[in-house]
């Protein structure tokens, strides 16, 4: 009993891993600016790339994620910088130019690199509970998600960066005029972003196939665990991420994963039918 | 009713306008002429993605909502083309698929637009919402390999598409090659010209004022659900237009003409062009397919690059549009030079972007 128990619950941190790690940084980016970075998959697919190329050099695979994701954080800050930042009263020229950008990177990368890279296997390690075996390493992928979320509680409420930021977040022009730098607030948050997109692509890396394109994989989980989230993304990204997983969960053990991403896709529609605003406005609401 | 050609929501008027528009459709109804028939098949190519432009410019230029769903459409009419044309058996009643495909995107488009216009989604979010429902369709289609994926007789084929549909037919009668670049220049300009009908029309006004304020809008006593949703139709049924006239074109479809790169491509089209205005956005938009063909024939890739680059440009540098931009520019210079009457259709382009930046 306890066996289906746990694969149950197994099944529900695979998705609900997926759907943090891939959410999280698209999430950060639009609570804090209002922006949804369309490159968002190509950061993915950045933090993957470099993951493997440095394992395939000899670097441990825990050490090239972490620089992975430092490296998509950085590469963040620079896109900020030159492409963004221009875009903050305009977020739907944000959608656009961020989007011009993501082709860019996708094409030249299979120009430069070319379809496929060769890929490193996902580390070994299993266990069994009663009948069946589970890999250690899914397990670590949702200890990862549940590290973000804790991580970024501790940013963004416990530190002063957090309260900064927070306060930017609800109030721009006060935050500025109370001396809070957030030129440079947008910047890092942004570079945050990015950095989180990275993970999710080093973390994934192992699990799947190279090829320039693989951030699309990712797109659609991060587009509507967003959108269900709503605009308050401290609150609204989490219990998002379980009620989408939840759903998702089911259709994937009964009809496999394609009606599952259907599934989901008609379950988000249904939902804004009723909550446009997201999950976090109920929240919100309540916690008034 | 012809009135309604000219008014203030499209650019170009007068006789200088209408004439120069009929001497580019004399230009376009003699070039099979004297132009061998590839490349006759081939402009008839490009000019498929004209409906999807114009749908997309009918949205967002005048509706103010910005859908990056127009491939899905193009998706489900493009194999509901398919579909039906193989299950109904090729023949005249291929024009009937093509109706009903068309049909088929435009009640789709009803579906997913009330959930999302009644729900309340707009701006940004109404982009990825339409973009999700898009890439999970090919993403679905993509999949659909194995021979139990079938409708009818019709096999979906996965990644590989569907192919064997007859092309459009009339009785024995192939409308292939020049006909069928002559279906096609006929229909453009009937839905061109309807189009600046219906955005001159008191509906056309309420759409404008939706997208310049919609509570405002309410306030006058204008349910603005109902014409966001009658919008959404026209434009996502306008890409379905092309996708039954794609498929029929080339007689296969794959999911790769409705995931990513290909649904970037209208939005490119529209912003380079210029959103605002339908007359800039056909022009625009068949310059930017005749380059992009052209290029793509060295390589697919650096096309796209260019094309992603092209977009960035756009947003960065020139807002509203390059071919509404330039329209500007030229206006000023013209009238610099000369008095201002005799260019009544650029004073007019540089009037119009004026006002909304």
């Amino acid at each position: 009993m306890s066996a289906e128990v746990f694969s149950v619950f197994y099944q529900f941190a695979d998705v609900f891993a997926f759907l943090i790690l891939s959410a999280a940084g698209l999430a950060i980016v639009f609570g804090m600016m209002g922006v949804i970075n369309m490159a968002h998959g190509e950061f993915i697919m950045c933090g993957a790339y470099v993951t493997v190329g440095l394992v395939n050099l000899g670097v441990p695979l825990a050490i090239a994620q972490i620089l992975a994701a430092l490296t998509a954080g950085l590469i963040g800050v620079l896109v900020e910088f030159l492409v963004v930042r221009r875009f903050y009263k305009r977020p739907l020229d944000s959608l656009l130019a961020t989007w011009g950008l993501s082709l860019i990177v996708t094409q030249s990368m299979l120009l430069i690199v070319g379809s496929a890279v060769r890929g490193i296997g996902t580390p070994e390690g299993s266990f069994a509970i009663g009948g069946y075996t589970f890999s250690t390493y899914r397990l670590v992928l949702f200890a990862c998600a549940v590290a973000v979320l804790a991580g970024l509680y501790i940013i963004f409420m416990k530190t002063r960066f957090g309260v900064i930021s927070r306060a930017t977040m609800q109030n721009a022009a006060m935050a500025k005029a109370l001396g809070a730098r957030t030129g440079r607030i947008y910047a890092i948050s942004f570079g945050i972003g990015t950095g989180l997109a990275g993970l999710c692509g080093a973390l994934y890396a192992p699990t799947m196939t190279l090829i320039p394109t693989m951030g699309a994989t990712f797109v659609v989980e991060s587009f509507v665990t967003v959108v269900i989230g709503g605009a308050n993304v401290l609150l609204g990204t989490a219990p998002a991420a379980v009620l989408l997983a939840i759903i998702r969960m089911a259709l994937n053990a009964s009809y496999g994963q394609i009606i599952g991403q259907i599934g989901m896709l008609v379950a988000v529609i249904l939902i804004i039918r009723v909550l446009p605003e997201g999950l976090s406005s109920v929240l919100v609401r309540r916690g008034r | 009713m012809l009135k309604l050609l000219e008014g203030p929501q499209t650019l170009g008027r007068g006789k200088v306008f209408w004439s120069s528009f009929l001497v580019v459709l004399a230009g376009a109804l003699t070039y099979p002429l004297f132009a061998d028939s590839y490349d006759v098949g081939n402009f008839a190519y490009f000019l498929i993605w004209i409906f999807m432009a114009l749908g997309l410019c009918l949205m967002w230029g005048y509706g103010g909502m910005l859908s990056f769903g127009q491939t899905l459409f193009f998706g489900i009419a493009g194999y509901g083309y398919g579909v039906l044309a193989i299950n109904m058996g090729g023949g005249t009643a291929t024009i009937v698929a093509l109706m009903l495909s068309v049909v088929l995107a435009m009640v789709a488009a009803g579906i997913l637009g009330y959930f999302m216009i009644w729900g309340g989604i707009s701006g940004i979010f109404f982009g990825i919402v339409t973009l999700s429902a898009t890439l999970v369709l090919a993403f679905f289609l993509g999949q659909t390999a194995g021979p139990e994926w079938h409708i009818g007789s019709a096999r979906l084929n996965g990644f590989n598409g569907m192919k064997g549909m007859d092309p459009l037919t009339v009785g024995d009668f192939f409308i292939e090659g020049s006909t069928l670049y002559y279906v096609m220049i006929a229909l453009i300009v009937i839905v061109y010209l309807a189009l600046r009908m219906l955005v001159n029309s008191g509906i056309g006004n309420v759409i404008v004022a939706t997208r310049e304020n919609p509570q405002r809008a309410e306030m006058l006593g204008y349910d603005v659900r109902k014409y966001q949703l009658l919008t959404f139709v026209i434009g996502s049924g306008l890409a379905g237009l092309s996708g039954a006239l794609y498929t029929s074109w080339g007689q296969f479809i794959t999911p790769s003409s409705i995931g990513l790169p290909a649904a970037a491509m209208p939005i490119i089209w529209v912003a380079f062009s210029g959103r605002s205005d339908l007359t800039a956005t056909l022009v625009g938009s068949f310059l930017l397919l005749f380059g992009f063909q052209t290029i793509t024939v060295y390589s697919q890739q650096a096309a796209l690059v260019l094309m992603g680059a092209l977009l960035l440009a756009t947003v960065m540098l020139a807002p509203q549009g390059f071919v509404l931009g330039i329209g500007k520019f030229a206006a000023d210079w013209w009238s610099g030079h000369r008095r201002r009457e005799e260019s009544p259709v650029m004073a007019e382009a540089g009037r119009l972007q004026s006002e909304e930046t």
